[in-house]
């Protein structure tokens, strides 16, 4: 059984279909990358996955479980972390405080324990604090991590995301155009991070526009072109695909 | 009956004045602007002061002067309320909700305060009364007064209304409601034009301010605190940033309380209206006529 | 920022300047309680320990409504509604009862968790503007309800409420001990893991919700926890004066607790503790400028907004956690 399956997802806001027929599923530690051009409605399909949006019609299913109709809170719960296309830090925390945050669901501490400061929360602090500080070398963050997190350049800032969805420990993890605004070397030391977070055992699904990132690393492809699904398979398929071609270079291209 | 209408109905002119200019702010940069309540008293002292300086006032004489303060208080109060925003509001356009929201109480508050050192805590008596010749229609008693207030009101609404769907000065409030950066690349002044919708509502305060002062005669630093939250809670009940829904809610406002008290008793009002408003935000939070926000992102 | 200098940091080590800050942080709180313990020794004139006693209970005040506030980021326009409902469930039940002050704080508790999730439950959903005005709202219902029952006493309220002890030294101690652990339980609160969750719920609620926090439920903690400090604070109120009535549960108290929390700073303990006793001590110090205080107040707000909105004794919990 696949980890998480799609099956002719719907959505529309008003009279509008943004997502119009989508299916598709992810293995165990598979990558699989959602592309198509903007307003396709990638980051709408990954809004319904994570539970944000509620689908007009169509089956979400994680291990067999039906996502749609839980918080998002409730699906990060059972096992799906996620990036946001605008990274979405909490600003004025540390650095640290904002991976910390990726251990809200495995911290077992009561307000007893804080109020009285027992030995159960010192040891669930130290521990929180230690992953947090694991995930960030995992990331390889080089930066301070006790000043806010909006003070860190663009590129540490995305990384400290990543890292703290990955202190989720998430067995699916949803990333959100993870390269957009890199620079070169970046881009090189993400994709060196997104197979290292695949060898850990995630499952990825990925939003991404540098195909060199994509064909490189995806397992497979899906295409996505005004709310409709136009290809499906193995990124060198794809990539060959007429009607993909016609979706980026547009119908011109053919006459 | 028809006299527990009308009371409403008169009532809910007042709240549909005042809540206009929350509606109008709210729906143009989003804001709770809590002092809103604080310019309607504004209002009825600076309408007080004019009439203190015009001097005696013959009760012939009394409505043709009062309307004459009226718009002078307007302007007035208008430009009070274009100076609140410049001041409190426009350096945190870009600030977090908080801030601003508590900038706001701030405003409140010194308004009120501000009042009451200016003024004194005592009320003060208006120094113009209507008279009161009464009619009877369908056994409801209204007087002269309230008529003439009333369609004080619905002339002030109706104008408003015209100058929103009518005017290119309507459009640029209503594109800037919709989008304030697209508006300003547009070649919208956004700025002019919140300037200019804080004038609106806040004159629009203003002339309750002093028709709630010739009516009930007396007046004091806090008259708005109350009126502040009725208002918002018409806004609400209509659809905030609505026009004709505001209009509509303070009106069904009035009415609710004018029942609400006949049923429950005086001494329950306020907390009839509150309820009311409790229960729309969480029933229906966008109002009767307000549209459906699309979620977040 | 942390201190002044950017050193990388990898692995768990311990920046150098936490332990000293932490230090810095407790010195305060130890200092603070040095200041209140002793004040009695430089003036214990009646009138000295009532204004002390009172900036206590505001202190405490402050500290709940800044787990609302400065936590969690919900603005409560009518904080003092949990004040009310506390001070009006003790009064009730000792002067109707004949119980023991001290016997109705377990109800207190019981009471004040109740009208938070009443209060909280149906307006939590709303958006944070809508929120404030809610709470305004609802403080007006608890205060008029307050005016027009009987069993509250109606507009003369509830008097010959039993003192907690006799002696208003005593009494002072007394507030000055539970005060500080209602300060200290709140600050362990903020540190905690419901603590941060507030502090993500604050700067962004979904991405908090992606992580797992359960918004919602987050909020209506905190919701509670301010309503049981609130209500807490009441009990010491009622024990003080003996006589409570609704005058003392108006829109002007819960502004001026707002007040308290946005002057010193939202989040930050410290801050919070020096708003609170100056919001409550300077008037009676500044006594000549009584007509212009709230509207200096006000200005202020605007002003502290505008020009240093994280206060004056600004959270140290942004850098150092």
């Amino acid at each position: 059984m696949s980890l998480l399956s799609v099956e002719d997802l719907r959505l529309s806001f008003g009279g509008l279909l943004a997502i119009d027929g989508l299916t598709f599923s992810v293995g165990e530690a598979e990558i699989v990358s959602v592309i198509g051009p903007n307003g396709a409605g990638k980051t709408s399909a990954f809004n319904c996955v994570t539970g944000f949006y509620r689908p007009s019609s169509g089956r979400i299913t994680l291990r067999g479980k039906d996502l749609p109709g839980l918080r998002p809170s409730a699906i990060a719960g059972l096992g799906v972390a996620r990036t946001f296309q605008n990274l979405r830090l909490f600003g004025e925390l540390s650095v640290l405080d904002n991976v910390r945050a990726g251990s809200h669901l495995w911290l077992r501490q009561s307000v007893f324990d804080a109020l009285l400061h027992t030995p159960r929360y010192r040891r669930s602090e130290r521990e929180c604090t230690e992953q947090a500080h694991h995930w960030l070398d995992f990331v390889g963050l080089s930066g301070d991590r006790y000043s806010e997190a909006r003070n860190l350049p663009y590129g540490e800032q995305r990384l400290t995301e990543i890292a703290r969805a990955l202190a989720r420990r998430p067995d699916l993890l949803l990333l959100d155009e993870p390269a957009a605004g890199l620079n070169h070397g970046e881009k090189a030391e993400m994709l060196d991070l997104i197979r290292r977070i695949q060898a850990l055992g995630v499952a990825i699904v990925l939003i991404e526009h540098d195909m060199g990132l994509v064909m490189e690393v995806s397992e497979r492809v899906v295409v996505l072109n005004f709310g409709k699904e136009i290809a499906d398979g193995r990124p060198e398929d794809v990539r060959r695909n007429p009607a993909v071609i016609e979706a980026y270079l547009g119908s011109d291209a053919h006459a | 009956m028809t006299q527990l209408v009308w009371n409403g109905l008169f009532v809910g002119s007042f709240y549909a004045l005042v809540a206009l200019g929350y509606s109008m702010v709210y729906g143009i940069i989003k804001l709770l602007n809590f002092a809103h309540g604080d310019l309607y008293m504004l209002g009825a002292f600076v309408g007080f002061a004019i009439l203190g300086a015009v001097g005696g006032v013959s009760s012939s004489m009394a409505l043709p002067l009062l309307l004459v303060v009226l718009l002078a208080t307007m302007v007035l109060t208008g430009l009070a309320g274009v100076a609140l925003e410049r001041i409190a509001y426009r350096p945190l356009r870009r600030a977090p909700r908080l801030s601003l929201l508590i900038t706001a109480v701030g405003a409140s508050f010194a308004l009120e305060y501000g009042m009451r050192a200016a003024a004194g805590a005592d009320p003060r008596v208006y120094p113009v009364r209507l008279g009161g010749t009464s009619v009877e229609v369908l056994g409801a008693r209204l007087t002269l007064q309230q008529l003439v207030l009333v369609g004080v009101a619905v002339v002030l609404m109706i104008g408003l209304n015209l100058l929103i769907t009518r005017t290119r000065e309507g459009r640029a409030m209503r594109a800037i409601a919709l989008d304030p950066r697209t508006s300003s690349l547009m070649g919208i002044d956004v700025n002019a034009v919140i300037s200019r919708t804080f004038f609106l509502g806040s004159a629009l305060a203003g002339a309750a301010g002093v028709m709630a002062g010739a009516y009930y005669g007396k007046i004091d630093f806090l008259m708005g605190f109350l009126i502040g939250l009725k208002a918002f809670t018409a806004a609400v009940i209509g659809g905030i940033g609505n026009i004709p829904g505001t209009m509509l809610g303070g009106l069904l406002l009035g009415l609710l309380e004018s029942f609400g008290t006949f049923w429950l008793g005086g001494e329950w009002r306020d907390v009839f209206a509150f309820g009311v408003l409790i229960l729309f935000l969480t029933v229906r939070p966008t109002g009767l006529l307000g549209e459906r926000v699309t979620e977040r992102v | 920022m942390t201190g002044t200098t950017k050193v990388r940091r990898v692995g768990a080590a311990k920046p150098p300047t936490r332990a000293s800050k932490l230090l810095q942080n407790r010195w305060a709180g130890i200092a603070g309680l040095l200041i209140a313990l002793l004040a009695p020794f430089v003036n214990a004139s009646g009138y000295a320990l009532s204004v002390m006693t009172s900036a206590a209970i505001f202190v405490m005040l402050a500290a709940g409504l800044n787990i609302v506030v400065g936590y969690c980021g919900l603005l409560d326009l009518g904080y003092v509604a949990f004040f009310a409902v506390g001070a009006y469930t003790s009064g009730v039940l000792s002067t109707r009862l004949d119980l023991p002050l001290l016997v109705t704080v377990p109800a207190v508790i019981v009471v004040t968790v109740i009208a938070g999730i009443i209060i909280g439950a149906p307006t939590l959903r709303l958006r944070s503007d809508y929120l404030a005005i809610v709470t305004l709202g609802f403080g007006e219902i608890i205060r008029i309800t307050a005016n027009n029952l009987d069993v509250t006493g109606g507009p003369s309220g509830i008097y010959g409420i039993p003192h907690l002890t006799d002696s208003p030294v005593v009494f002072y101690y007394v507030t000055v001990v539970i005060v500080s652990l209602a300060v200290l339980g709140a600050a362990r609160l903020g540190r905690s893991r419901l603590g941060r969750a507030w502090r993500f719920v604050r700067e962004d609620e979904d991405a908090a919700e992606a992580m797992g926090v359960h918004t919602y439920r987050v909020k209506l903690a905190a919701y509670i926890a301010g309503a049981v400090w609130g209500g807490l604070a009441g009990v010491l109120f009622a024990a003080q004066l003996s006589a409570i009535s609704p005058t003392s549960f108006t829109f002007l108290q819960s502004a001026l607790v707002l007040m308290a929390v946005v002057l010193g700073g939202m989040g930050s303990i410290p801050g919070v503790v020096i708003g609170a006793v100056v919001i409550s001590i300077l008037p009676e110090i500044l006594r000549d400028l009584a007509d212009y205080r709230f509207f200096i107040f006000g200005v202020l707000l605007i002003a502290v907004m505008i020009l240093r909105p994280q206060g004056l004794w600004p959270s140290r919990s942004k850098e150092v956690s």
